[in-house]
């Protein structure tokens, strides 16, 4: 489908449950390097679980286990010796809600940066993560205030910001859009487009359109019963290739019927 | 109602000690002369006590029962020990102060009498372990104090952090924090209002404690500045003292008490400014 030397994340065979449950099972995923690839899929298909097992987030979350293998760079993210926290910290997150920190702007920014162990001129990396994400210009009078204080679409670009300033290689999006109005949305895809330049981007979506504005590469999943179980749904991979391929002539029924908006 | 009582008994208290108030004024505060039988009557060793006893058991139980509540909030111990803990912290909560007070007394004392002698001996030229232990004496009631304070700061500190929303969590992880990064630069800080006010409501309580203090405290009147050596605080001299007291001693209790009340509500009002002022918005 794709290069292997291109790709920067590779997932194995991966199944995840929480408890025993299985949220997504057997997902195979190479997604290549500086390109942005979407997952899209119907609610409770595991794509943000999927999207969480990149920089292991889900370890948080008790009870939750991995089966399979996340390659990145050729390294198992999930082997014995390897610190999640370093993971994080080379492959950073921009979640579903603004959660900015209950600090000033600056702070904000400079607070991630720190605890990296980043030593250069803080101010300048301020700016620049800002203007990068686009949103130095409403920003740079109110430094010092608290980044809450700002609107929902502004907050979330802040977000983007924190990530930008640790200097990841891969940034995760968990629909970043979801709580923004359409405006906002506008402007998060337009930092997306300037973004990929440098970074690979990995964005979870429910929005088809927003999938088909941004990214390069896009990732179907879809759930389905489980055989002889009574409760929840097991999300799998569908299909996965070329946006446009994607979008225009699908291999799998299923994702025709998902991107012609027939069910989901 | 709830107003009706407090006026009614500030009221109470307070034409109680206008005699005492009259006789004595402020100097009342700083003396610490008590004679039932010369009449002489200044409150400074219960101060003191009050002051000495609250203040330093919250210093220690407030690293511990913030301790406790991170451990059992943050999931740095498996399931099964964290619910433990939080169960045992809830029944130390439940157990009758009289109880604590004769554990302290015949057990908890006995035992940790050799500890206090060393801090005299190795001690004994700072003043406050200069005196040589013997039986009950402040040192084991703030460490009473301790024990009863640390369940109400462990749970509230517990459910200051449960609230602080996951997604800050989150967000801290996500920049790659480490475990006591998270902890420190975020959810404490989001955390901090409301464990203050845990802690200064446990101020008011350690303050205000009277049977299970009263009964390994000592009594004693006379001052000294040592923790080792036997005191008094307000509320356990109203206790030990009010059932024989006559005349001009009942009207210095009542000062005593009128201070004891006045203390606690400044306590209360900073508490009240406080959380307000640390509060956080997320």
């Amino acid at each position: 489908m794709n290069n292997k030397d291109n790709t920067i994340v590779s997932l194995e065979n991966v199944t995840i449950s929480y408890k025993s449950q299985p949220a997504v099972k057997n997902v195979y995923l190479d997604i290549p390097k500086s390109k942005v690839t979407a997952l899209i899929g119907p609610s409770g298909c595991g794509k943000s679980t999927v999207l969480r097992a990149i920089n292991r987030m889900n370890d948080l979350i008790e009870g939750c286990t991995l089966k399979g293998r996340v390659l990145f760079d050729g390294i198992d993210l999930y082997d014995k010796d390897i610190d999640p926290v370093e993971v994080r910290r080379r492959i950073g997150m921009v979640f579903q809600q603004p959660n900015p920190f209950p600090k000033s702007i600056y702070e904000n920014i400079a607070f991630g940066a720190r605890i990296n162990g980043y030593s250069g001129d803080m101010d300048e990396l301020v700016e620049l993560s800002l203007r990068q994400a686009a949103v130095w210009d409403e920003c740079k009078d109110k430094l010092n205030d608290s980044g809450v204080s700002l609107s929902g679409g502004q907050q979330q670009r802040l977000c983007i910001a924190r990530t930008i300033a640790i200097q990841p290689e891969i940034i995760l999006m968990d629909e970043p859009c979801s709580a923004l109005d359409p405006i906002s949305t506008l402007k998060i895809e337009e930092t997306i487009h300037e973004l990929k330049k440098d970074f690979t981007i990995v964005i979870v979506t429910h929005n088809m359109q927003q999938a088909l504005r941004v990214s390069d590469m896009t990732a179907f999943y879809n759930a389905e019963q489980e055989e002889g179980t009574s409760g929840g749904k097991v999300g799998y991979l569908v299909e996965f290739n070329k946006t446009e391929e994607i979008f225009n002539s699908p291999c799998q029924k299923a994702t025709q019927d998902y991107v012609s908006g027939r069910f989901g | 109602m709830v107003a009706f009582v407090l006026i009614g008994i500030g009221l109470v208290v307070f034409t109680g000690s206008i005699e005492s108030m009259g006789r004595y004024g402020i100097k009342f505060l700083f003396t610490s002369d008590w004679n039932p039988v010369t009449d002489q009557y200044g409150a400074f060793t219960a101060i003191y006590g009050t002051l000495v006893t609250s203040i330093t058991s919250i210093t220690i139980a407030l690293p511990l029962g913030v301790g406790t509540a991170l451990f059992i909030t943050e999931k740095i111990l498996p399931k099964l020990v964290r619910e433990t803990i939080g169960i045992m912290v809830e029944l130390l909560a439940a157990i009758p102060s009289v109880v604590l007070g004769l554990w302290a007394m015949f057990i908890m004392e006995p035992f940790i009498r050799p500890f206090l002698s060393g801090l005299n001996n190795n001690f004994g030229w700072i003043p406050f372990f200069s005196s040589r232990p013997g039986g009950p004496g402040i040192a084991p009631a703030i460490l009473i104090l301790v024990v009863m304070i640390l369940p109400i700061i462990t749970s509230i500190a517990r459910d200051s952090l449960n609230q602080v929303p996951s997604r800050l969590r989150e967000a801290a992880y996500g920049v790659g924090a480490t475990r006591w990064n998270a902890i420190f630069n975020v959810i404490l800080p989001a955390a901090i209002s409301g464990i203050t006010g845990g802690v200064l409501l446990a101020l008011g309580r350690a303050m205000g404690e009277t049977m299970a203090v009263t009964m390994i405290i000592g009594n004693s009147n006379n001052f000294n500045f040592s923790l080792l050596s036997p005191g008094n605080t307000i509320s356990s001299m109203l206790a030990s003292q009010f059932g024989e007291a006559d005349g001009s001693q009942v009207s210095s209790l009542m000062y005593a008490a009128f201070i004891l009340m006045i203390i606690t509500l400044i306590v209360n009002i900073i508490a009240q400014w406080m959380v307000l002022k640390l509060k956080l918005k997320y």
